[in-house]
């Protein structure tokens, strides 16, 4: 090709690119489904660790998020992934059948949080104080299912000095599943039993004392859940791309988990067998720490 | 006008008939039974007398047959105060019925679970619609065109709290006025004849779990409501709100202590468990009240007479027992409150510490029976725990309670103590596989009201047949909190139907006889003097049976599957109307309505592996059809 020829072909490509509307390739979207007033894990200002470390899949894969919003109750994967109105939603705990789950980017546990000057040291459900201090659980109430606290409680005729504090409250207020630490640090309960995630980033900024569960299961239910990334079960595509962005980004999520406080358990005995514990609450084995 | 134009123009000639036969009847109806009959024996009354005066060529005040007409009326779901959901209209009877046809349709525009019961006054029907709840008027004189559409603008949110479709049970007419619930926990009372809002007010909070779907009863200057929302921790209550100003006149929760139950000297339950002070607080653990459940969301009867109301509490939240030991009162039972002060008369508890979810939410129809010799003032019940409660409606005393579906998850009612007794081998345990739990969670039938012939002495049942199978294995996530919830599946029970419409000889406390269907018959009914009862079928069927045969004499297949409340009515030409909304969904329909996923058999809490073949029996539909001969 001639020199001269060279240049027009170059200039020709040039004005082509321009004319043709676009100044730079549309970017990739990743529409993730998210509740907007639940911290830690998201809100509707990206506060959340879930919305930190969904801005880092983005960057890695030069996407732009779009959120829907919407609270996590029943049906809230069904209108979302299902629909195809959504991608991704960022926190689904392994072995969950309402969507196709990546490997887990953290492992945490159900924890006690109570008042710092408290003498006990708090790590076994079976600690005689839990029978005569009050003790706060959060409630769900799903068809005859409740979260691990509640069953094992109940499990041990511990009732009456049980104070239950729904996952729901009042959508009014911020983040209505923290009203169980605040009670703790109000004094309403001497301890509460928590999600790890919520228990960690609420009790830090009252000081309170946060410690894991140490059984891993117990009355026929785990204590432990590992969480990844979900998406619609047709999707096995976004599920292996975001184990590489995973995978690429895992000390920087790390680190994003660490800020925000929760505590964390080694991921290896999850990515070994992830049904696995849950398998073995049921037949009451423990499951590898 | 002579007398004789007079009289053909006010009067058709079945009318004519009718009259009469109304003003002799009307005597003998009232030594059978001394209420529910007041407003029309009254219009009976002088409609006798209009005929007398319009013969003599005397008076004429409005047209007559606006007062005979009132008979042919539909201005409360369950057509009065009792509940019985008969009408006296008989032109289409067993051997006419083959003949049906449809005379009009109506297109509601929304496509959701269609459960209300459409009213007719003058000349006009009124429709409440599923989320978003527009109030619909239209002309039956025009075949139906809209004389004006209400709006209330509910907020969307209240659609992802409400647990079973987005339904709305219906409106209620009393004294020119139009009352109703909207989602978001508002109560409406809009002018009949405009459509003009009189007063709106909020009576719950959906950002709290609560929303609304009940029909309201309207009852001397009082309109009676309440709540739904019992999976999510809400608290239940009846409110009475004042018809006039829209203010709340008293409010009477369902659990904690008397005062808020409005439990006072007068309370007198029948059996020695439901007595005792503050038991809304004792039979739970501490505090657990405070999100106890017990939400009323079914039917609300009324007996002007011992001036009582009668309605249903729903089930205790959490759904899980073990977390709170006890009664759990006043969850899961019945209650009688007069409705000028909400004062509590007494309570009966079908499912003390309730296992399985069996709301105590349904229709307590109220009849005047002789029973073993004896003249009693009772109540049906048909609960969701499978037993035909028959009670002394003055007292809470349970005279009978009969299986009228298959049940294993108990063993009986003790009559001495009025106690369900459970069956222990069916009791639900964390992790523990429970398998053929009958009745299942929606009960051997759910909210879908039953109606009452005083010419057979039969109830017409709709309801269905299927039990559930508890494997905790799931995990699930709600509110970023994970956790493990029992895999609840429902299946048919017993001989592979999983619905049923019969006839109950009350008194007999057996079947008499019952049609089976594949699905769950969620549709409510009605019953006439014809003798002719009307239901559908989900997969949208509109029948007519034989209500003293059983035999099916007309069928009609509408566009999507029934789950509302058939009306009969008389339109402005005098003829029998029969009404009735199609659009599948409600809870059973959820697959449909809510475009659930069939592989996922627990979705609906269970009820979607039930129904995994009705995607292909119905789509979603939301339109009104009108019969007639």
């Amino acid at each position: 090709m001639s020199f001269r020829f060279k240049i027009v072909l170059l200039v020709a490509v040039f004005v082509l690119g321009f004319s043709s509307g676009q100044s730079e390739p549309a970017k990739r979207v990743l529409r993730i489904a998210a509740d907007p007033n639940n911290l830690p894990f998201s809100n509707d200002r990206g506060e959340g660790f879930e919305n930190r470390i969904a801005a880092v899949i983005a960057r890695d894969l030069n996407a732009e998020i779009h959120y829907t919003w919407r609270a996590q109750r029943r049906g809230f994967f069904r209108e979302t992934l299902k629909t195809g109105d959504c991608d991704m939603v960022m926190g689904v705990p392994v072995g969950f059948d309402k969507a196709l789950v990546t490997s887990p980017y953290y492992r945490s546990a159900y924890v006690f949080v109570s008042c710092p000057d408290s003498e006990t040291r708090f790590a076994s459900l079976d600690a005689p104080a839990l029978r005569t201090l009050r003790v706060g659980v959060q409630l769900i109430g799903d068809d005859g299912a409740n979260t691990p606290p509640a069953h094992a409680l109940a499990a041990r005729g511990i009732v009456t000095n049980v104070i239950g504090f729904t996952v729901y409250g009042d959508y009014r207020q911020p983040n209505p599943p923290a009203r169980i630490v605040d009670a703790v640090a109000r004094g309403d309960v001497d301890v509460a039993l928590v999600w790890g995630p919520l228990g960690g980033y609420f009790a830090n900024p009252k000081s309170l004392k946060v410690s894991p569960v140490s059984e891993t299961t117990d009355s026929g239910v785990p204590f432990q859940f590992a969480i990844g990334i979900g998406v619609s079960r047709k999707n096995s595509a976004l599920r292996d791309e975001l184990n590489l962005v995973l995978a690429k980004h895992d000390r920087e999520i790390k680190r994003i988990l660490d800020d925000f406080g929760v505590p964390q358990l080694p991921l290896e005995a999850a990515a070994a067998n992830p049904t696995n514990a849950l398998a073995m609450a049921q037949s009451g084995q423990e499951a590898p720490k | 006008m002579d007398v004789a134009s007079r009289l053909s123009g006010q009067f058709r000639e079945s009318e004519d008939i009718k009259v009469m036969e109304v003003g002799v009847r009307w005597q003998g109806r009232y030594q059978l039974k001394s209420f529910g009959f007041v407003g029309r024996q009254a219009s009976a009354c002088t409609v006798v007398l209009r005929w007398c005066l319009a013969v003599c060529g005397v008076l004429s005040i409005e047209p007559s047959f606006a007062a005979a007409k009132q008979d042919g009326d539909w201005t409360m779901p369950g057509k009065n105060y009792q509940g019985t959901r008969y009408s006296e209209l008989e032109q289409i009877t067993p051997e006419n019925a083959g003949k049906l046809k449809v005379a009009w349709t109506f297109s509601t525009s929304i496509n959701r679970g269609q459960e209300a019961a459409p009213l007719v006054v003058n000349d006009t029907m009124y429709l409440v619609t599923p989320y978003p709840n527009y109030v619909f008027a239209l002309d039956l004189k025009q075949s139906g065109t809209v004389k004006w559409k209400y709006d209330p603008k509910p907020e969307a949110a209240a659609q992802g709290v409400a647990c079973c479709d987005v339904v709305n049970r219906g409106c209620f007419y009393d004294n020119g006025k139009i009352f109703f619930n909207t989602l978001d926990c508002h109560t409406i009372a809009l002018d009949a004849a405009s459509g003009k809002e009189l007063w709106k007010t909020k009576l719950g909070e959906i950002n709290q779990g609560e929303t609304m779907t009940m029909a309201p009863l309207v009852v001397k200057g009082k309109v009676l409501v309440g709540n739904s929302g019992g999976e999510m921790g809400v608290r239940g209550w009846l409110t009475a709100v004042d018809a006039n100003s829209g203010k709340i006149a008293w409010r009477a929760y369902s659990t904690g202590p008397d005062k808020d139950v409005l439990i006072g000297p007068n309370f007198k339950p029948f059996y020695e468990g439901e007595r005792g002070k503050d038991l809304g607080v004792s039979s739970w653990p501490p505090n657990q009240w405070q999100i106890g459940g017990g939400t009323v969301w079914g039917w609300v009867t009324y007996d002007p007479e011992l001036d009582l109301l009668y309605y249903g509490t729903g089930n205790p939240g959490p759904w899980n027992p073990e977390i709170r030991p006890g009664d759990n009162k006043y969850t899961c039972g019945i209650f009688a409150r007069h409705p000028d002060n909400g004062d509590a008369a007494w309570f009966y508890q079908t499912s003390p510490h309730d296992l399985f979810d069996h709301d105590g939410i349904n229709e307590s129809i109220l009849l005047d029976l002789t029973i073993d010799g004896k003249p009693r003032k009772i109540l049906v019940h048909p609960g969701r725990t499978g037993y035909m409660y028959v009670l002394d409606r003055q007292t809470g005393e349970v005279l009978s309670a009969t299986p009228f579906g298959y049940i294993t998850s108990s063993k009986g009612v003790d009559l001495k103590t009025g106690r369900l007794i459970p069956a222990e081998e069916k009791k639900p345990h964390t992790g523990k596989t429970v398998r053929d739990v009958a009745p299942a969670s929606p009960g051997a039938k759910d909210w879908q009201p039953c109606a009452y012939s005083p010419r057979t002495g039969w109830l017409y049942v709709p309801h269905q047949n299927l039990t559930m199978d508890y494997e905790a294995t799931e995990v699930n996530y709600i509110s970023g909190t994970p956790y493990v919830g029992a895999n609840v599946k429902m299946y048919a029970a017993k001989g592979g139907n999983r619905g049923e419409f019969c006839a109950w000889d009350i008194l007999g406390k057996t079947n008499v006889w019952q049609i089976k269907e594949n699905f769950p018959v969620w549709s409510g009914t009605v019953v006439t003097a014809g003798d002719i009862a009307f239901y559908g079928t989900m997969e949208g069927w509109f029948k007519a049976v034989n209500a003293r045969t059983g035999q099916i004499v007309w069928q009609f297949k509408t566009g999507s599957g029934i789950i509302g409340q058939p009306v009969t009515y008389l339109g402005p030409d005098g003829k029998q109307y029969v009404a009735i909304l199609s659009g599948v969904g409600g809870w059973p329909g959820a697959i449909v309505s809510g475009d659930l996923d069939g592989r996922d058999p627990t979705a609906a809490l269970g009820f979607v592996n039930a129904m995994k073949d009705l995607p292909q029996a119905s789509t979603k539909g939301g339109t009104l059809y009108v019969f007639s001969l």
